[in-house]
This record gives structure tokens, C-alpha cells and sequence, in this order.
């Protein structure tokens, strides 16, 4: 053996001893607990949020110049993070992920006490607070969201009334025809899929419960097939497919720019797009820029009805959590109290709030006049719909099997959607024998 | 070398009353050198790219989901499943139209770099102008594209001018839309081959072309018979590195459509195994298969075009 080649083994033997995975959790288990005077609690206290923009326009910064009023000895960092899945989940492989972040969606239900702190028992706080049962693990809460969303369409008033529809469609069929209606007497694209953000199409998502008006919607999935026939998630892939198919939407999907589709739909060259409560600020507030009325955004739920009811689903949004490794555990979870309760982020993003007594946005005032019925999904089964989304492969929130669909209806793809549907179906079963539920 | 350093010591001891020079010390010494200035290459060479490699290695053999402190040995299994999905597969023809593209890249870079390896009015600026490309960040080309492309974009317009008037969703269909986007790799890696064949065409000595213009031959011959035989290394080193860049396209698609409307390619289907569906395990595997059919492909191009020196002169 000449010495090269025994170098050569040397370092290879040296590298195939398997690297360590860096995955430091070993601890288990720590308390957030919510400090009694605010004045003694200190320390710098890293946030990590999904909001740049918030970040670079210095809103965030406002209210934590409203936080140090009553915590005068903690001092707020924010860290806007643009590609927050993919980033935080390498990053939550060290001990350095910031005080206060957003639990991110890849995090195992049953890991959450090995990376967050919890925030006390799920019994004392669900006197205060919805959505609980969402980050709860073993009667003990690891997270808190700010706000809550409900799906729903975004449109524009003023073109859905040139097209001489005053009333929300109360069936997918009466939705379709009316979005005929507005592509036949205006000049508006009936409903923009923005195809190329992709996530705006796994939004369609959260079609889940909302046609069936069942909280019980997620056991659903995790139990049965999403789309059999009249199943949530069958009704509503149905009706994206039957819109784009009747080329109801925007000419060229594949170049669709979301941004550029707000201001379009304040001045109302756009009529529609499924998105959430959450979007109806920012649409408001690209009507402003683009000096046109902001009054004009409205707000309608999916187009079914259950007992003559409307139904729509309100959960969670990202939900706020302590870092267990984090050295300041009481100054941020001082931040996730008041963050919720006291800053007033709920109303300036026209949110639903998760305080259980709190009212509702005014620009639900017309959910409240057509008495559309608000459920919240019971989310005792999410982590295992997440694991079987992941061994299928389906990707329920992520965009490509919708992007799949989308081209399915426009031609660009070749099948038929029953055949696109029973192979998803198929999937989903076969993933879900294989867990062993 | 040792051999000799042991002579030089043994015949110098009775010579000199000096005692004999440490030989033990200089020979470590004359033998570390070398890695002394290795050091720092190599460390970094390890701590990027082998060290990875491993650890990418020890993972294709468990279920890690990329975050969990928990992770289970799984033996072959991740290869296994690689191995017997054919839909994992299906994406390599996607690498057709960017093997398609390369083709027509080395054949124009080859085009260009002749010319401008010649007198040409200007030819400074047009080295400039298609190497330019290169220098710009994928990222940047990816979003400059996605206008170019868009519906009443910079395609669209630049074709009204000449009176085309197209109503083409560039990006609509699969065949379009990876037809553009290998488009915009060649734009985009046009000018790094160019580069490659200039440099190796200068390299050329000038009397071959004016001997060769004496005996009669037009441009053509000089480049049938002195460029062409003279840049065969060069050549086939491009061949290689198109092949393997068409297997693993990766940024162009990505940004652009995300692999949307049928222009998914292998890494990208790797990337949302590991990202989207936290299998990292799985993903990992099929990134090392990956890896071993570039290899493979490789050794196949070197045992068909060995690797022979050029001798012109």
C-alpha cells in the first residue's frame, strides 16, 4: 500500500464514521412562567416573525416601544424571516433560535416540550383563550397565536355589483355562474388563481369544514378519504377546477405576480381571490396607495350552506412559542401575554382575536348580518393529518398538487380529474394504512 | 528521497568532527512542509464538501425528518424506495430539453469563440458582451426572466416590434415552458463555455493559421483541422460538465415556476422531499443516486473519449 492510497482511507474511513446530526435536545420539558412585577424582569429578547414587512416599516418596533412601557428592563429584537419554514427548522437543529418564535409547521406535536416552554395547563388556559387544544401536549400549552383567520373570498364590491350579483352565491354551481356573470358585463378577470406564489393555492385548504360545517373536520381527514364524493376538500378542488376550466381566471397563470395582484383588486381589474380575513387589511391598504376605496374590499364565505347557514372556520394563525433554551424565558413570555392581549395587533389587522370575549372585526359586520355561523376545528387529530400528509406525499399545504390541478383544467396537463382525485385519494389511504390508523 | 539524505548523513560523519545533523527531525520536517501549506485547502475542502457528503451519507440510511432530535437507523430501505418508485424517475426527462439546450450552447459558444479568436472589429466588446450573463446571480436572472416571460412582457413587446404578434403563455404548457426556460440556461451559460473554448483557441500558436493560409486553407479548414483537434480536451470537458448540469438543473426552474406545469426537475423533486415532506432520510438517498449517475455518466465519457494529449506542432 504506497502512501497515498493509504491516506486516501484513512480520510475516508474518517468521514464515514457518521457525523454527528447537531441535535441538541435533550432537555425536556421547562416553564415560561408569566412573571408577577413587571418591573424586575430583565434581559434582550430575540423575536423571530414570518412579518418583514412589519419589521421593515418599523411597526414592530412601535409596539415594543409600547411593551417597554410596563417592562421597562426588557428590550425586543425582531428578525424578520422570509423563507420561515425551510430557515427556522435548519436553524432549531442548534440551541440559537431566538426567544419568542413561531412554531414552525414541521415540528412534531409530540417534540414540542423538547424545543418550546410551555406556557402553562391547557385547563387554566382555555378559560382566557381559544384554540388551545392546537399546541397542547400532555394537558400542558407550548403555544400562543396573536390573532385568528378565517377563510373566505376576497372580491371587489363595486365590480360584483356592476355584474348585477348582489347576493353571496350560496352553491358552488350559483358561485360559478356568477363569476360568468362578471367575466360577460365587466372588464374585471373574474377570480386570479396566483398560480406562481403557489402557496395562494394551498390556501384552498382551508375549504376543509367549511362546507360541511363540521368541527370535526380534521378527525375527517385523518380518518376518511378528502375527497370522496362530497367531502370538504372534494367540493372545493371541484369548484377551482371548474372556475379555471371555464377560463374564468387570469390569461396567463404561470406569470401571475402577487403583489401586483392587490392593487388590481382594489381597482377592481381582479374580482375574487380565496384567501383569509388576514388579507383584507393589506388589499384596504394597496387600495389606499393606489387611491382608489378601500371600501370596496369586501369578504364572503365559501358558497355553501348548512341548514341555511353560511359556515365559517376560524383557527389559529402561526403560534407564538418559548424557546426552552432561551435564557430569558419570563421576559418573553411577558412578550407573548401582552402581544395578545395588550398590543392591539388583533384590531390593526382587522383579526379575529383569540381572546374568547373579544368582538368581533367590523368588516365581518356582514358575517354577523347574514348570521354566518363561525366553528372552530377541533384539532385533536392535526398532528397525525400532518404525518400522513407527509408519508403521501399529497401535500394538503403545500401548493404543487394544486398547481397539478390547476393545469389539469386549463389543458396544460393531460387526465381527468376524477382519475387526478382517485390517485390523491389513493395516496392518502394507502399513507394512512401504513401509520396504522 | 530518504535514501539519499541517509547517504549524504553517512558520508559526512567522518569528514566532520560536527556532530551529524538531527536526520530524524529534517526528514519530518522536509515532510510536513508540503501539508503545512495544505492545511487550510484541505480543511476547507472537508469541512464543506466531504463533511457534508458524509453526514448526507449517514442520513440516506435512517428516517430523519430533518429537525427531530429523533432519528432511526433504516438500514436500505430509503434506497430501496428510491430504486423501486418510477415516478422518482419520470422527472429525468425534463433533463432532455436542457441536454437539447447544451448542445445548441456549445455549438454557438464555439461559433463565437472562433470568430473572436480571429482579427474582428469590436471583438473586445462582444467578449464582454456574451460573457456578461455569467457574471449576473441566478437568482436575478430567474426573476428578470419571469417578466420577460410574462403575458404583454419584454418577449411580447420585442416581437410586436417586428410585427409577431404572439399570444403565447410562454410559461403555459410543458413543452413551452421548459423550452424557455432551457432557453434562458443557455443565455445564461453561453458565455462561461465561450470562455473556455477562447482561452483554449489562444492558446494555439498563430504560425499554424498563417502556415496553414500559405498551403491554402480557408477558415473552415483551419478550424476542421487546428481549432477543433487543438481544444479537444476542452471540448470534452464541456461535453462533461453539460451533461452533468442538465442531470441537476436546479435554480432556473426553481425560482421561475417551482417546478410547476411540468418542469420539475430531480433536484427539485429532492428539495421538496427534504423540505416540504420532511423526509430527509429519503431525500438524501436520492440526492446520493444522484451523485453516483453523474459519476457514472462520467466514467462512461472518459472510457469513450480517453483523454489524449494534443500534439499539433
Amino acid at each position: 500500500m504506497n502512501r497515498r492510497t493509504a491516506l486516501a482511507m484513512a480520510v475516508g474511513a474518517a468521514l464515514l464514521i457518521p457525523g454527528c446530526t447537531g441535535t441538541g435536545g435533550s432537555s425536556k420539558g421547562a416553564d415560561a412562567k408569566a412573571p408577577d412585577d413587571p418591573s424586575k424582569v430583565t434581559g434582550t429578547i430575540k423575536v423571530l416573525t414570518v412579518r418583514t414587512d412589519l419589521v421593515q416599516d418599523g411597526t414592530l418596533k412601535k409596539y415594543a416601544a409600547e411593551f417597554s412601557k410596563t417592562y421597562p428592563k426588557v428590550k425586543v429584537e425582531f428578525e424578520g424571516i422570509t423563507d420561515y419554514e425551510a430557515e427556522v427548522k435548519i436553524r432549531m437543529n442548534t440551541e440559537n433560535y431566538g426567544d419568542v418564535l413561531l412554531i414552525p409547521a414541521v415540528i412534531k406535536k409530540s417534540d414540542y416540550p423538547r424545543f418550546f416552554a410551555s406556557l402553562g395547563t391547557q385547563e387554566e388556559r382555555a378559560k382566557k383563550y381559544r384554540f388551545t387544544d392546537f399546541t397542547a401536549v400532555d394537558g400542558k400549552v407550548y403555544g400562543q397565536s396573536p390573532v385568528a383567520v378565517s377563510p373566505g373570498f376576497v372580491y371587489n364590491k363595486r365590480i360584483w355589483k356592476e355584474a348585477g350579483v348582489t347576493e353571496w352565491p350560496t352553491t358552488p354551481a350559483e358561485f360559478l355562474a356568477d363569476l360568468k356573470a362578471i367575466k360577460a358585463k365587466t372588464d374585471a378577470i373574474p377570480y386570479y388563481t396566483n398560480f406562481s406564489a403557489g402557496w395562494t393555492l394551498s390556501q384552498w385548504t382551508q375549504v376543509d369544514g367549511a362546507v360541511t360545517c363540521d368541527p370535526k373536520a380534521t378527525d375527517k381527514l385523518a380518518q376518511g378519504d378528502p375527497w370522496a364524493k362530497g367531502a370538504d376538500l372534494r367540493v372545493g378542488d371541484q369548484l377551482l377546477y371548474d372556475i379555471v376550466h371555464e377560463g374564468l381566471i387570469e390569461k396567463d397563470p404561470t406569470t401571475s405576480n402577487w403583489e401586483e395582484s392587490k392593487p388590481r383588486t382594489a381597482k377592481g381589474e381582479i374580482a375574487t381571490q380565496w384567501l383569509g380575513t388576514w388579507a383584507i387589511v393589506q388589499f384596504q391598504d394597496a387600495a389606499k396607495k393606489a387611491g382608489v376605496n378601500p371600501d370596496d374590499i369586501g369578504f364572503m364565505p365559501f358558497p355553501a350552506q348548512t341548514g341555511g347557514k353560511f359556515c365559517a372556520t376560524i383557527a389559529p394563525d402561526y403560534n407564538q412559542a418559548v424557546n426552552v433554551h432561551s435564557p430569558h424565558k419570563e421576559a418573553a413570555r411577558a412578550w407573548i401575554d401582552w402581544f395578545t392581549d395588550k398590543s392591539g395587533y388583533v384590531e390593526d389587522n382587522l383579526a379575529l382575536s383569540p381572546l374568547k370575549d373579544a368582538p368581533l372585526p367590523s368588516v365581518l359586520k356582514p358575517y354577523e348580518d347574514q348570521g354566518v355561523k363561525f366553528i372552530e376545528l377541533d384539532d385533536a387529530q392535526g398532528a397525525k393529518v400532518k404525518q400522513i400528509d407527509n408519508e403521501s406525499e399529497v401535500g394538503l399545504y403545500a401548493p404543487e398538487y394544486r398547481q397539478k390541478l390547476v393545469d389539469l383544467a386549463r389543458g396544460a396537463r393531460k387526465g381527468s380529474l376524477d382519475d387526478f382525485l382517485a390517485d390523491l385519494s389513493k395516496r392518502w389511504t394507502d399513507a394512512r394504512k401504513n401509520l396504522g390508523s | 528521497m530518504t535514501d539519499t539524505t541517509q547517504k549524504a548523513a553517512v558520508e559526512v560523519i567522518p569528514a566532520a568532527p560536527v556532530p551529524a545533523p538531527p536526520t530524524r527531525r529534517t526528514r519530518v520536517r522536509r515532510g510536513l512542509t508540503p501539508w503545512l501549506f495544505l492545511i487550510v485547502p484541505l480543511a476547507l475542502l472537508i469541512t464543506f464538501t466531504y463533511a457534508p457528503i458524509a453526514n448526507m451519507i449517514a442520513y440516506s440510511f435512517t428516517d430523519w425528518d430533518g429537525v427531530s432530535p429523533e432519528l432511526h437507523s433504516t438500514g436500505v430501505e430509503n434506497y430501496r424506495e428510491v430504486f423501486t418508485r418510477p415516478d422518482l424517475f419520470e422527472v429525468f426527462w425534463v433533463s432532455g430539453y436542457y441536454l437539447a439546450a447544451s448542445v445548441v450552447q456549445i455549438v454557438l459558444a464555439l461559433y463565437f469563440a472562433t470568430i473572436l479568436s480571429f482579427n474582428v472589429r469590436f471583438r473586445n466588446f462582444f467578449k464582454g458582451v456574451l460573457f456578461f450573463p455569467y457574471l449576473i446571480n441566478g437568482v436575478a436572472i430567474g426573476f428578470v426572466f419571469l417578466y420577460f416571460f410574462q403575458d404583454g412582457g419584454t418577449l411580447d413587446s420585442v416581437l410586436s416590434l417586428f410585427g409577431v404578434k404572439t399570444d403565447h403563455a410562454w410559461l403555459g404548457t410543458p413543452v413551452s415552458a421548459n423550452t424557455s426556460l432551457a432557453g434562458v440556461s443557455v443565455w445564461r451559460y453561453l458565455g462561461l463555455n465561450f470562455v473556455l473554448f477562447l482561452g483554449a483557441i489562444q492558446s494555439i500558436p498563430g504560425e499554424l493559421y498563417e502556415a496553414a493560409e500559405l498551403d491554402g486553407a480557408n477558415r473552415w479548414h483551419q478550424f476542421r483541422h487546428i481549432i477543433a483537434p487543438g481544444i479537444k480536451p476542452v471540448l470534452t470537458l464541456t461535453v462533461i460538465l453539460s451533461i452533468s448540469g442538465s442531470l441537476s438543473v436546479f435554480e432556473i426552474p426553481y425560482i421561475m415556476t417551482g417546478g410547476a406545469t411540468g418542469t420539475e426537475t430531480f433536484v427539485i423533486q429532492t428539495v421538496n422531499l427534504a423540505f416540504r415532506f420532511n423526509k430527509t432520510g429519503l431525500a438524501s438517498a436520492a440526492a446520493i443516486v444522484l451523485l453516483l449517475i453523474i459519476l457514472l455518466v462520467t466514467w462512461v465519457q472518459r472510457r469513450l473519449v480517453p483523454d489524449d494529449k494534443v500534439d499539433l506542432v
